[in-house]
């Protein structure tokens, strides 16, 4: 971990524009869960559906895949990242540093305003509103990890990212049960509906992957993912010059 | 006092070699990398400051391997060509930035110093997004400067920059070189070049075409055959005179196209049989034919109506250089 390098990802991560992207999405979590809380009332099956479908399933990823790829991807794409490439700094503390600073932001600006939504929407019943932010820091930690890395690997993450959370998680997914078991959503859900509990099932709190997999699974995605993208750093090729 | 050693360094991309068995040493005072745009320079750079592999050969530094070895920035100062510098800080935030990931024992005064160095110290706290391109230029070259390194590697640093910026800047590598840094730095303008550069490599089409002192450099490049287009009222006996001088090696008469609407536009102009053309001379020694050739017309009682170097784009300057 370096300070200096995590100072300017914050910057870059949080400055110009990007931090009302990065606001948009959860601000509509907790405005919905306010007026469902208000018109509704509290309800656990509303909770289990927005903060599955809408929180999980949409928020958590494309949050993941600003942070992720934002955290590098702007830098390599302008060739800033020479500044940070020309010292005397291990690759790996460059590229671990810029995950712990995307995961802070994943978790101020998607955990926590899950676990406020949840609260929200139907206070402490179930442990819901904590498994649900327990489940999108977790799933945040992997999209930032595998987005990051992708974002070190390609100029077109922002693309390939969008493909596998829109198209691959949740369209393929639905179709293809398969295809859950490789899916960062369905790992998450699965430390999600472990911590609600026997209630899980009745709330219709479901995942395709059981947690003795799925935690493993997590865990090598984001180790690999680091060092993966540590190493491809390494050899990181400025183009855009010539 | 460092070296920076390639030895018969080559780097292809796909099926385009950029950088073809280039052998060269840069050691302390400046070094200008002369060649037109696409000649390999960038591609070297980016071998010597460690952010490419050469596809063979080897490029060390002070003998120890630069790529994959992050150690070397610790001597080595780059100053990169883009322009993006994490914008949203300011001059100073930038630099210091620069020297705390230099992990340097005192950054502020590293800092300060570096910016004191480009006199940048009384828009230091402007942001980088107002700073001209001179001044951009300035704080890159302060960020470089931060840890006091040996080596300093400057990819085209005068583009863009107006003539006051580019003398400054001059000034400034002139007395980095006197420190005895090794600096270098490249350029496609001979003139920039030969101002402050002691030593110049000159690479063309990847290949590494000449090196050496800029005088020698200069000498090759005005000595070389010269072509020109002449234009008089009388081509033919102009010819003759030339080649009577010897000031040429060949000389070629050049029908016209366009007869007509060129006599039309230019009365008074024909060669010796009334046609409209002009001349293309090969001039062996340019400062020689140029001296010579009013003086030839004079005595024939011929009019120049036109002389103009017919080659004298960068490309066939540094062509000459290659293939002689």
């Amino acid at each position: 971990m370096n300070r200096t390098v995590a100072l300017l990802t914050v910057r870059t991560l949080l400055g110009r524009r990007r931090a009302w992207l990065l606001l948009a999405l959860p601000a509509v979590l907790l405005l919905l869960s306010v007026v469902i809380r208000l018109t509704v009332g509290s309800d656990e099956d509303v909770t289990v559906g927005l903060l599955g479908a809408f929180a999980l399933a949409t928020v958590v990823p494309l949050l993941g895949l600003i942070a992720g790829t934002g955290a590098i991807g702007a830098e390599i794409d302008d060739g800033s990242i020479v500044y940070l490439l020309s010292k005397p700094l291990s690759r790996q503390t460059i590229v671990t540093t810029k995950l712990a600073v995307a995961v802070a932001v994943i978790a101020g600006f998607a955990a926590v305003p899950v676990l406020v939504a949840g609260f929200v929407l139907s206070g402490a019943a179930d442990r819901l509103a904590v498994a649900y932010a327990l489940g999108a820091l977790i799933a945040g930690v992997a999209y930032c990890a595998l987005f990051l890395m992708v974002a070190v690997l390609t100029r077109n993450a922002v693309v390939i990212g969008l493909l596998y959370a829109l198209v691959w998680e949740s369209l393929v997914g639905s179709f293809v049960p398969g295809a859950q078991a490789l899916s960062i959503q369905q790992w998450s859900l699965s430390v999600t509906r472990a911590v609600v509990g026997p209630a899980a099932e009745g709330l219709g709190v479901t995942s395709a992957v059981r947690p003795a997999v799925a935690v493993p699974l997590l865990v090598l995605l984001v180790v690999g993912a680091t060092l993966a993208a540590g190493r491809r750093l390494r050899s990181l090729r400025l183009t855009g010059d010539e | 006092m460092s070296v920076l050693r390639l030895e018969s360094v080559s780097r292809w991309y796909g099926n385009v070699v950029a950088v073809n068995d280039v052998t060269m040493t840069i050691g302390p005072g400046i070094t200008g990398l002369l060649g037109p745009n696409g000649a390999g320079k960038s591609t070297l750079i980016h071998m010597m400051g460690g952010f490419l592999a050469p596809s063979s050969g080897s490029v060390t530094l002070d003998g120890e391997r630069v790529w994959h070895n992050e150690s070397i920035y610790r001597q080595v100062g780059l100053v990169p060509e883009r322009e993006a510098m994490y914008d949203v800080v300011s001059g100073w935030s930038f630099t210091l930035a620069n020297a705390r990931l230099h992990q340097l024992p005192d950054p502020e005064a590293a800092a300060r110093r570096a910016l004191e160095v480009v006199e940048m110290t009384d828009a230091a706290d402007r942001d980088i997004s107002t700073y001209s391109k001179g001044m951009k230029q300035r704080v890159k070259m302060a960020s470089a400067l931060v840890h006091d390194p040996s080596v300093l590697l400057l990819d085209e640093p005068f583009n863009g920059m107006d003539p006051r910026q580019r003398l400054h800047l001059m000034e400034l590598l002139r007395s980095m070189g006197e420190q005895g840094r090794t600096v270098l730095f490249s350029s496609h303008i001979l003139e920039e070049v030969e101002q402050v550069a002691g030593t110049i490599e000159v690479m063309v089409a990847g290949r590494h075409a000449a090196s050496g002192d800029f005088r020698e450099i200069r000498r090759l490049m005005t000595e070389r055959p010269h072509l020109y287009t002449v234009q008089s009222s009388d081509d033919r006996a102009l010819a003759a005179l030339v080649i009577a001088d010897g000031c040429a090696s060949a000389v070629e008469l050049v029908a016209a196209d366009a007869g007509v609407s060129s006599a039309a536009a230019r009365p008074g102009h024909a060669t010796g049989e009334g046609e409209v053309g002009s001349l293309r001379v090969q001039a062996t020694d340019y400062g020689r034919f140029a001296h010579v050739l009013p003086r030839l017309a004079r005595e024939g009682d011929i009019r120049l109506f036109q002389v103009s170097p017919a080659d004298e784009s960068l490309e066939s300057v540094f062509g000459y250089l290659v293939n002689r």
